[in-house]
């Protein structure tokens, strides 16, 4: 006869030796109850981000300049939809509830990345975020394909392989403009000018001051520290950016021959933090436009409802029905 | 949480508020292999979850053939790898073809 907690001590070990052997946790194996939580708010956070995310890109479809970034950035932004997705069904396999998921980014009460809540002035920043923001999420991303949970990992493999097109074609677009007129090369550059620290920020604050940072590595949830994943996002994008011609706006930014690696300058810390905590350039305005998008579509759920409803009432009426009584 | 028992990917799932059933998503990537699981999603019915499915988990020729089955109507083994559900495979060694000694100069076998 074991305890309770003799029970939970054997749980915990099998556990422990499954993340220790570097295997996936499933979503019917037990789990430490702060493992689940933590996965849950990152997942939750990171597939709210992806939904928010289709607001800054989607402003410009409208207005694209050709039939074909039209297509392309329509193709984009239903690609977020679907990150946003695939994400919201990894965090359901842990308890989470959709409709609740929902409500807690509506109500404000969980958070989506800061980047989103800059504005796209212009058509420059759509080829800008491609580049940056997506070049910055693939360095967040391909390290989660390892990533110890296995419904979260699955998800992430899907989402890295989209995101590799989300960012050829931002550079794609960047480098047209480039070899365009000097007002469009002007844009790229304001475009590079206004992204490239709040992209550094999307790595999240320094590991001095990462709280949540040293449980997830230790859980293999997450692979590598915030600031690892930002000195890869430099050391890929500086190359990049000579190639293109712009200038990164960092008087910092230098080559270290002992390291092998650039040397940066640091983000404005605070800048994160007000951002973070509602004060950004566009929070109010993406927060607004979520929940309109909601109100706006619940005449289309409640149909869908009311059709299925009826579906099933007439595929019942019609079992009843005798042989050859006809409907 | 933990303690409570989940079907397929997910639980029984309310879904949104209007209650729409939480659907498993399997995909056949081509002709000649088996459907796959590839994820969930919430739908009014049927026919709902399989043009969703269409739209979500292929929208890159990621298959020939979707099926979609309610979470609720999945009946899984116990989450428990401990359970002796499993333990009639383990003790049976004569169903791999290792177990048997063949001397070397035999051919094709």
């Amino acid at each position: 006869m074991t305890t309770p907690d003799a029970a939970e001590e054997e749980h915990q070990a099998r556990f422990d030796a499954t993340i220790a052997r570097d295997q996936r946790v499933e979503p019917r194996d037990w789990m430490p109850e702060a493992y689940r939580r933590t996965l849950v708010r990152q997942i939750a956070q990171h597939a709210h981000s992806e939904i928010i995310g289709m607001q800054p890109e989607g402003a410009w479809i409208t207005r694209a300049p050709s039939l074909r970034r039209k297509a392309i950035l329509f193709a984009k932004v239903q690609d977020e939809a679907g990150h946003g997705l695939y994400l919201y069904s990894a965090a359901e396999t842990l308890g989470a509830d959709r409709a609740d998921l929902t409500a807690r980014l509506i109500e404000g009460r969980q958070k989506y990345s800061s980047i989103f809540n800059y504005p796209t002035v212009t058509f420059a920043d759509v080829g800008v975020i491609g580049w940056f923001v997506d070049g910055a999420a693939i360095c967040n991303q391909v390290p989660l394909c390892r990533s110890s949970y296995g419904p979260y990992a699955r998800a992430m493999v899907r989402i890295c392989k989209e995101e590799s097109f989300h960012q050829r074609q931002g550079y794609e677009l960047l480098l047209t403009m480039m070899r365009g007129t000097d007002a469009q090369r002007a844009m790229v550059q304001d475009a590079v000018d206004r992204w490239w620290w709040p992209s550094l920020m999307m790595f999240g604050p320094p590991d001095s001051d990462s709280p949540n940072s040293a449980a997830s590595m230790a859980w293999k949830i997450k692979r590598h520290s915030n600031d690892e994943l930002r000195r890869r996002f430099v050391d890929m994008t500086v190359p990049q950016a000579e190639k293109l011609g712009v200038t990164l706006p960092d008087p910092e930014l230098r080559w270290n021959e002992e390291s092998g690696r650039y040397d940066f300058g640091t983000p404005d810390w605070s800048e994160l933090q007000r951002v973070i905590k509602g004060d950004g350039p566009c929070n109010a305005e993406r927060m607004a436009r979520r929940r309109e998008a909601h109100a706006e579509g619940a005449w289309v759920r409640e149909a869908a409802t009311a059709h299925a409803a009826k579906q099933a009432r007439r595929r019942a009426r019609r079992a009843e029905a005798p042989e050859g009584a006809g409907v | 949480m933990s303690g409570t028992e989940q079907h397929g990917s997910g639980g029984a799932g309310r879904g949104p508020q209007e209650g729409w059933p939480l659907y498993e998503v399997f995909v056949r990537g081509k002709r000649g292999l088996n459907h796959v699981h590839v994820g969930s999603l919430h739908a009014a019915d049927d026919a709902m979850a399989l043009g969703h499915a269409r739209d979500l988990y292929t929208r890159r020729n990621e298959g020939v053939s979707i099926w979609v089955v309610r979470s609720s109507h999945i009946a899984a083994s116990t989450r428990d790898e401990k359970d002796p559900f499993f333990a009639p495979s383990a003790d049976k060694v004569y169903r791999h073809p290792t177990f048997y000694d063949i001397p070397d100069d035999v051919p094709h076998i």
